[in-house]
């Protein structure tokens, strides 16, 4: 087997599966941030119950997201040794910056959160979350820059064929990494609105079905209660029905963020890898149109076998440049350009191994840009979409009685996953062949095929085995994970805060409040 | 400007220094989950006293790692190209551990809970022994070609130095986690942690002593020699002081063992970062495998202000969480019901 190709699925599994954690963590911290702030403003106890649900979720998703997380941090040393020298001058800053800045400060304070209830006073408590959420925010920043400047390499100058940075300022501010970092953002904050809005319908359609809440004739809630189910109090419904309601609205607000952020990428890209862009709308011959839909063989690297079926006029235009009219190049065009420019063929370098002299595939896998596009755009839609129907249907204080209603808003969470990583699928492939993609309008020859970027010392069976390991190890970690997540959803609040529980009686030997640990592993 | 290296090379030595003595008792009290633990509960004792801290006691390994990416990139990839296999394996030990730290009491079984217990004392060795082998392999040599990649395929790195190496990490965490655990824990877990370091010290702290050695005899200067003999005092000291039931100072001798360790190999092998067993000019060097002046020197500046920080706050968490633990301190397991009718 190809070691390169092993390579290549290994980095794209345990990305794509790192990226299920992170914009969860990244999204609902600074939600319950929210929540914690207002517990202390307005001391409302539904707002402590919010508090302390939500955050088991997060912490139980936060720690998978570590796990997976330290697997990349020593990945591109084990594979990508080649990448990794060609670019540790200005790629490992930014790292290192994270590890400095950020993960520092998100772990300390998360321990610190986490065993810090009825230890620290109550303001510190709530400023060690807050400082732990900037942790995440900064920890993502720090890594796309490193990541954008692979899709945009600035900051550099060439010596001795290596890139050595003279200016950090500018790869900081790379335009690339500043609009990346705002869609993924925007994003991480829908992938938390639609989690809150799934899981908190599920609990207000349980107590509908357990006869708790009913409805009047006007469709209105009247709040019950059930003393024999554990935390199943009046103040329970307004945890839901509030988690339900942030929920649909930061859903709806995050994904115009994402709009508006990606229109920005899109117009980038234009300019910075006018072939991924094209490949992305399919677009073979120079054009105004915006493919909706296209048919025939969109993964052949030939283009006379696509055929848009659907366009919309001008809309390709007005992504690139905002108007309907400026032609944008095809794929057929841009290739000869490429060629001209980086050459036909892999270089005869033994760095290729036996792929030197092979012709250089410029076009990226079709289908993956194409469709990876359409699906981001898409899920990310249907998502809003639904927000906005939830909270039209729930306007009158409960769900509806519907179990499919329910199924659907609890499946509706994965949409906006998905639409990451499909959004990151077509970043990164839509790449290829490059790994340090070229800058048009930075220095020549600052650019690196993905050929040349692997371990040369390491065969294609170690890749294989360590690929085999790790995925093996992530399925069983997502059953894991899954599961400890469906016992604590079901669970309720009572879950996360076992004084509720109305079957533990207080026995007397049990030692004074005051000794006891209020949280312990 | 010259000096750039040489003050990275401290860097990343400190770096790696700093997790060692921090994670170091995590992973040790890990493997005591296994070991030495006997009760459910003792377990659970052991596992909080690391529970609020363990988590910021890791970072210092991605960021010595992710330092070494910024400073010293040959480093880094010669390096981890070559232990592919190991660290692939360390990889698989540091994501149980991790998952099974919080996930372990989150189960409704008790076989849940043990297998848990298991993958973070098993973890927790593979970790020790893994970090082990990459920190030693860097000071004894891999066989590298001109261009830094391994020869001999993927078990090349494997040799009796490595191997040693390993356990000389498993050995320290062993015993520092053992005088930390005489710190932070009360009753049951306190006394055998005790037991522990009286016990077993001598045994356990020798592979790491054979690690210096070993570098001094192939590098060793005055000072790292002088260095050597102040780590060797360090150890007995400490360990005298376990055994008269001085916790504190025990935990001190233990740690100054560890760091005049550690000062006394990689003095001896400055300016060398990785040699090559094969050619010694083909031996990655502070000077070869640095970055460009401009990039340390931002580096710089981001550690020169992060690090103090750090220091303060994560001194800060110990010093919220100071408290010794014991079985009486532990709440109730709280099973978690679905909350809905039958
Ligand atoms: C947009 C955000 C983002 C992206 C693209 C990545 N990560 Fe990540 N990473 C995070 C956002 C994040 C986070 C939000 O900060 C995490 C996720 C959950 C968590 O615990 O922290 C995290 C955790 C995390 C950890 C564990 C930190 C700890 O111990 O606290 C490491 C070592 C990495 N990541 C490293 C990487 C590397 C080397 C990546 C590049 C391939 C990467 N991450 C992609
Ligand atoms: C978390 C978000 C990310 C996701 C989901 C992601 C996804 C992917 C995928 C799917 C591939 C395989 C591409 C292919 O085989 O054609 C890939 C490759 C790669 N990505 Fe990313 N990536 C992410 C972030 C990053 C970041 C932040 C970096 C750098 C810091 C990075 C560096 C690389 C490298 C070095 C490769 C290997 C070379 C290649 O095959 O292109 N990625 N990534
Ligand atoms: C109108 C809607 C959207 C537009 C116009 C859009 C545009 C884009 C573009 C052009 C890229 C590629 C950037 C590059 O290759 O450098 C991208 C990447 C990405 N998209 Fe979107 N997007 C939209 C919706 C979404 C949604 C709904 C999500 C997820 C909830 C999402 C998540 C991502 C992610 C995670 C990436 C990869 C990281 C990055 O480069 O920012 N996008 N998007």
């Amino acid at each position: 087997m190809d070691p390169l190709e092993i390579a290549r699925w290994q980095f794209g599994i345990t990305t794509v599966y790192h990226f299920l954690m992170v914009p969860l963590t990244i999204g609902l911290g600074p939600m319950i941030a929210l929540m914690q702030w207002r517990w202390l403003r307005t001391g409302n106890e539904r707002f402590l119950r919010m508090t302390k649900f939500w955050g088991k979720l997060y912490l139980i998703n936060f720690i998978a997201g570590v796990a997976t997380g330290l697997v990349q941090e020593f990945q591109f040393g084990m594979a990508w040794s080649e990448y990794s020298k060609f670019v540790g001058n200005v790629f490992g800053a930014p790292l290192a910056m994270e590890g400095l800045l950020a993960f520092f400060f998100e772990s300390t304070f998360l321990g610190l959160w986490i065993f810090g209830w009825d230890r620290l006073p109550k303001k510190i408590h709530l400023a060690t979350l807050c400082i732990a959420v900037m942790g995440s925010v900064a920890s993502a920043y720090f890594i796309i820059v490193a990541n954008s400047w692979m899709q945009h390499p600035v900051g550099v100058r060439l010596e001795h064929g290596l890139p050595v940075m003279y200016d950090i300022w500018a790869v900081l501010t790379n335009n690339t990494a500043l609009v990346a970092f705002s869609h993924t953002i925007t994003a991480s904050v829908g992938v938390a609105g639609a989690f809150l809005l799934g899981i908190a319908w599920y609990h207000l359609w349980r107590r509908r079905r357990d006869g708790i809440d009913t409805v009047d004739a006007d469709g209105r809630v009247v709040v019950g209660e059930a003393k024999e189910i554990q935390g199943r109090d009046k103040a329970d419904h307004s945890v839901w029905i509030w988690s339900l309601r942030v929920g649909a609205i930061v859903a709806i607000v995050g994904f115009g963020g994402v709009a508006i952020t990606g229109d920005a990428q899109g117009k980038l890209l234009f300019q910075q890898q006018p072939l991924k862009m094209a490949a992305a709308e399919a677009a073979c011959q120079t054009g105004t149109s915006f493919s909706v839909l296209a048919i025939g063989n969109v993964g052949a690297k030939n283009c006379s076998e696509v055929k848009s079926l659907i366009e919309i006029p001008g809309l390709l235009s007005f992504l690139a440049e905002g108007n309907f009219s400026t032609k944008v190049t095809g794929v057929n065009a841009l290739v000869p350009e490429y060629q001209a420019k980086y050459g036909k063929t892999l270089p005869d370098n033994p760095i290729y191994g036996s792929r030197a002299g092979e012709t250089i595939q410029y076009v990226p896998l079709m289908a993956v840009t194409y469709w990876g596009f359409r699906l981001m755009i898409g899920f990310g839609a249907l998502a809003a979409f639904a927000a906005v129907v939830a909270l039209w249907l729930t306007r009158k204080g409960t769900v509806p009685s519907s179990k499919w209603l329910m199924r659907l808003a609890l499946l509706g969470i994965l949409a906006p996953f998905a639409a990451s990583a499909a959004g990151w699928i077509f970043t990164e492939m839509g790449r290829q062949p490059f790994v340090v993609a070229p800058n048009p309008t930075g220095v020549d020859g600052m650019y690196m095929f993905t050929a040349a970027a692997l371990s040369p010392g390491v065969s294609a069976g170690e890749l294989l085995f360590s690929t085999i390991a790790l995925t093996s190890v992530y399925a069983c970690l997502a059953v894991f994970e899954v599961r400890v997540l469906i016992r604590y959803v079901r669970g309720g609040v009572v879950s996360a805060m076992p004084e509720l529980d109305t079957h533990d009686d207080h026995d007397e030997s049990t030692p004074a409040p005051d000794d006891v640990l209020s949280f312990a592993y | 400007m010259a000096a750039l290296p040489t003050i990275w090379f401290v860097a990343i030595v400190l770096l790696w220094a700093g997790y060692l003595l921090l994670e170091g008792f995590d992973l040790g009290v890990g493997m005591h989950m296994i070991l030495l633990a006997r009760t459910p509960d003792q377990r659970r004792v052991m596992l909080n006293s690391i529970g609020p801290v363990w988590d910021g006691n890791e970072v210092w390994l991605v960021t010595a790692v992710a330092g070494t990416f910024a400073a010293f990139p040959d480093w880094y990839a010669s390096l981890l190209s070559t232990l592919y296999i190991p660290m692939t394996i360390t990889l698989l030990g540091l994501i149980f551990r991790a998952v099974g730290i919080e996930y372990r009491g989150k189960g409704a079984s008790h076989r849940w809970a043990q297998f848990w217990e298991f993958a973070i004392g098993i973890g927790s060795f593979i970790i020790a022994f893994g970090v082990g082998v990459l920190l030693t392999v860097s000071t004894t040599g891999l066989p590298l070609d001109a261009n830094g990649d391994a020869v001999g395929g993927p078990f090349a790195w494997l040799t009796l130095p490595a191997v040693v190496g390993g356990f000389a990490v498993v050995g320290f965490a062993l015993v520092h986690a053992a005088t930390f655990l005489g710190l932070k824990t009360e009753g049951s877990v306190r006394t055998s942690a005790r037991a522990f370091v009286v016990r077993f010290a001598v045994v356990a702290l020798l592979p790491f002593l054979a690690w210096v050695v070993y570098t001094q005899v192939n590098h060793g200067n005055l000072a790292s020699w002088a260095l050597t003999v102040i780590a060797v005092v360090c150890g007995i000291v400490g360990w005298r002081y376990a055994a008269r039931g001085r916790e504190g100072r025990a935990f001190l001798g233990i740690l100054l063992y560890l760091l005049a360790g550690l000062a006394a190999i990689f003095s001896a092998v400055y300016p060398v970062v990785l040699p090559s067993t094969l050619n010694r000019a083909w031996d990655l060097t502070i000077t070869n495998a640095s970055s460009a002046p401009y990039t340390l020197m931002i580096m710089s500046f981001v550690t020169a202000f992060g690090l103090p920080l750090i220091l303060l706050y994560q001194g800060w968490s110990y010093w919220v969480f100071r408290k010794r633990i014991s079985e009486s301190h532990l709440p109730k397991t709280h099973v978690v019901m679905p909350a809905s009718r039958p």
